[in-house]
């Protein structure tokens, strides 16, 4: 979907963005299991997401959010169970992971941006060196998505002189500068200023409604409601409740989840 | 209510200045300090002036032998005299344009840094000197090919001893630190093991024994007939014992790195040489640039130990001449030229690092 800047922006965090799920599987985890040392934090996941759909995983902190996520580009390696991404299979061979690595963009609550690298080198670096783009074509690719997270007047500056919001969407634009299939979001506002978290959630807003494939670990509400097509609640290393957002935030099934949702929607 | 009217932005104060109140803020911030600086000042003097006279004023510079010098004065003629055999040793003196020349082309390699060159370029100068440099500088030093009638290293000596032993120990030992210091990091037990073990062992050698042990024991377990140039073992020695030292400098900064550096790097699908060559080794070295320095401006001194296995650097050379008759007690002169020559190197080498911080410098913080 095309969009035009101000009136998209006014909008987004209320008209719910049209789904885009298809009906065909990219993403299959059966049974995961890991723990850190004794502790079981990750507890009989099974999970099955739709090409271009949105899932907005939230729960309480340490709740196995942020490991979910990581095990799906293998930042964490699982001990059982199986993780298939796009037909492949996650395991400890090396080929597989970066195989995987490459359909799958990743946005930190720290952004992460590698501060001795302009925002254009950042975004440079997987296509030129993972993808082998030629780097003028890469220099294209990278000012279009600049664009697209609306700062591609920063591109020739440092991580280091620009906001919070500014460098979490350069981190978006880096992601999917390796032209991702899916992309992963681990609290991408959680770090930032309360006036930098609507640039970044716009940004995230025109990607879903782009059709793209996204699995967010957040709590803004306003988000979920807007785009996800499913809402995961995770407790304990479990999945407690998934259901579409509408479900979701008016009649949750489970009591575990109505409090959970009682205490974050209270204020 | 009235409505907020922002105020305008105004100048910043200006930071009073000035001789006096420099003075009266740090050396008579209060009788007791005051005082302080008098008394310390008074015997800077006396001391001072005595030396300035003996150094400069009262001393010879230009003359003919000996007999020029005044006594209880300074005698610099005796340096002036010395002053190629202080520079190259025993190399033949009609062959020193080899290393005068081997020289300047590695202080063009040095300079780019100051220089607002493109970047590549500049890059390209740093290839130059790290890999080009030695190879070409060895060619022409020792000579052997190309016509260069061949010098043996037995005949090499003075400060180019020292810089030949420096240089080497710092270009080859800066890979080899790099290497095991990523080897400590390594997952794999083996490779970490073998590099803790190299680094532990070496660290824990005094240079001095290094030295012997490459001179007097190295031979004994070489095949008969095999010889092995005395300079090559002892720049093995040197470059494996600063080596251990610059691994343990790197590692300090790999381990700096913030973990989200390495996960950034390993979600955007890029391989484990890719990682470290484009993100962490760039950012860790930076950070260690002080380090590095210190490290080695520390070599550069120690490399006067090769003394003592019957190398002359700059320092054997210079002692080599002091117990000279011709000329009456020259000691401190000579001992003071040896000063004033690592001082002028190292003061330059902790310069230099300074400009390279600034230069590497991107982490503009708000
Ligand atoms: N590397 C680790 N080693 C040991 N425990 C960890 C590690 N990472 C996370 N944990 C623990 O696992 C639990 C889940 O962490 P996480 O997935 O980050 O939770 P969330 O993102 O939901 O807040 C927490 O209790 C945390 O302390
Ligand atoms: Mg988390």
């Amino acid at each position: 979907m095309e969009n035009n800047g101000t009136s998209f922006e006014a909008e987004a965090l209320t008209t719910p963005v049209e789904s885009a799920a298809s009906d065909e599987s990219i993403i299959q985890v059966n049974d995961l299991n890991k723990w850190f040392g004794d502790f079981h934090v990750l507890n009989s996941i099974n999970l099955d997401v739709q090409k271009g759909e949105r899932i907005v995983i939230c729960g309480p902190s340490g709740s196995g959010k942020s490991t979910l996520i990581r095990c799906l580009n293998h930042l964490e390696a699982h001990q059982r169970g199986q993780i298939v991404i796009d037909g492949v299979e996650l395991n400890e061979d090396v080929k597989n992971i970066e195989a995987i690595r490459r359909e799958v963009g990743m946005v930190f609550q720290q952004f992460n941006l590698f501060p001795h690298l302009s925002v254009l080198e950042n975004c440079l670096l997987a296509p030129v060196w993972v993808r082998k783009t030629p780097r003028r074509e890469a220099i294209e690719m990278a000012m279009h998505y600049l664009e697209r997270v609306r700062i591609p007047e920063q591109a020739d500056k440092y991580p280091g002189q620009l906001s919070g919001g500014q460098q979490q969407r350069v981190a978006i634009a880096r992601a999917l500068c390796m032209q991702p299939k899916i992309m992963l979001f681990d609290e991408p506002t959680s770090a930032l200023d309360p006036e930098m978290i609507k640039e970044v959630l716009d940004v995230m807003v025109e990607l879903a409604s782009s059709g793209m494939t996204m699995l967010c670990v957040t709590h803004e509400m306003g988000f979920a409601k807007t785009v996800a097509d499913r809402v995961i609640f995770m407790d304990g290393g479990q999945i407690v409740e998934a259901a579409p957002p509408r479900d979701f935030f008016t009649r949750p099934e489970q009591p575990r989840t109505r409090d959970f949702l009682e205490q974050i929607l209270q204020h | 209510m009235a409505t907020h009217q922002p105020l305008p932005n105004q100048p910043a104060p200006v930071t009073q200045r000035g001789v006096i109140r420099w003075l009266r803020a740090n050396l008579f911030s209060s009788w007791i300090n005051g005082l302080v600086t008098l008394v310390v000042g008074y015997y800077l003097l006396t001391m001072l002036i005595p030396l300035i006279d003996w150094a400069f004023i009262g001393a010879v510079f230009t003359g003919d032998g000996v007999d020029a010098c005044r006594p209880g004065k300074a005698c610099w003629i005796f340096v002036e005299e010395r002053f190629g055999f202080f520079m190259y040793g025993f190399y033949p003196e009609a062959l020193r344009w080899r290393p005068t020349l081997a020289f300047a082309l590695f202080a063009l390699a040095v300079v780019p840094p100051f220089l607002p060159l493109p970047g590549r370029l500049r890059r390209s100068v740093a290839i130059f000197g790290l890999t080009g440099l030695p190879v070409g500088g060895y060619i022409l030093i020792a000579g052997g090919v190309f016509g260069l009638e061949s010098v043996d290293t037995s005949q090499w000596g003075g400060l180019m001893l020292t810089l030949i032993l420096a240089y080497v120990g710092i270009i080859a030992a800066l890979p080899i630190g790099v290497a095991l210091a990523l080897g400590r990091r390594s997952e794999m037990p083996v490779i970490r093991g073998i590099c803790v073990i190299f680094i532990e062992f070496w660290r824990a050698v005094p240079l001095i024994t290094i030295l012997f042990m490459a001179s007097v024991m190295l031979p004994l377990f070489l095949p008969e007939g095999v010889t092995f140039d005395k300079l090559m073992r002892a720049l093995i020695g040197i470059t494996l014992f600063q080596a251990a030292y610059m691994a343990e400098v790197v590692r300090g900064g790999l381990q700096a790195i913030p973990k989200g550096q390495y996960e950034a790097a390993e979600a955007l699908g890029l391989g484990y040489w890719r990682r470290m060559r484009l993100i962490i080794l760039p950012q860790a070295l930076k950070i260690v640039v002080p380090g590095i320095a210190n490290t080695v401006i520390s070599l550069f001194k120690d490399t006067t130990l090769v003394l003592i296995i019957g190398l002359f650097d700059l320092l054997g050379a210079v002692k080599s001449t002091l117990s000279d008759p011709a000329w009456n007690n020259v000691m401190a002169e000579g001992y003071l030229f040896v000063a004033f020559c690592f001082w002028v190197f190292c003061f330059g080498m902790s310069r230099y690092s300074h400009r390279i911080e600034k230069q590497l410098d991107t982490d503009h913080r708000q």
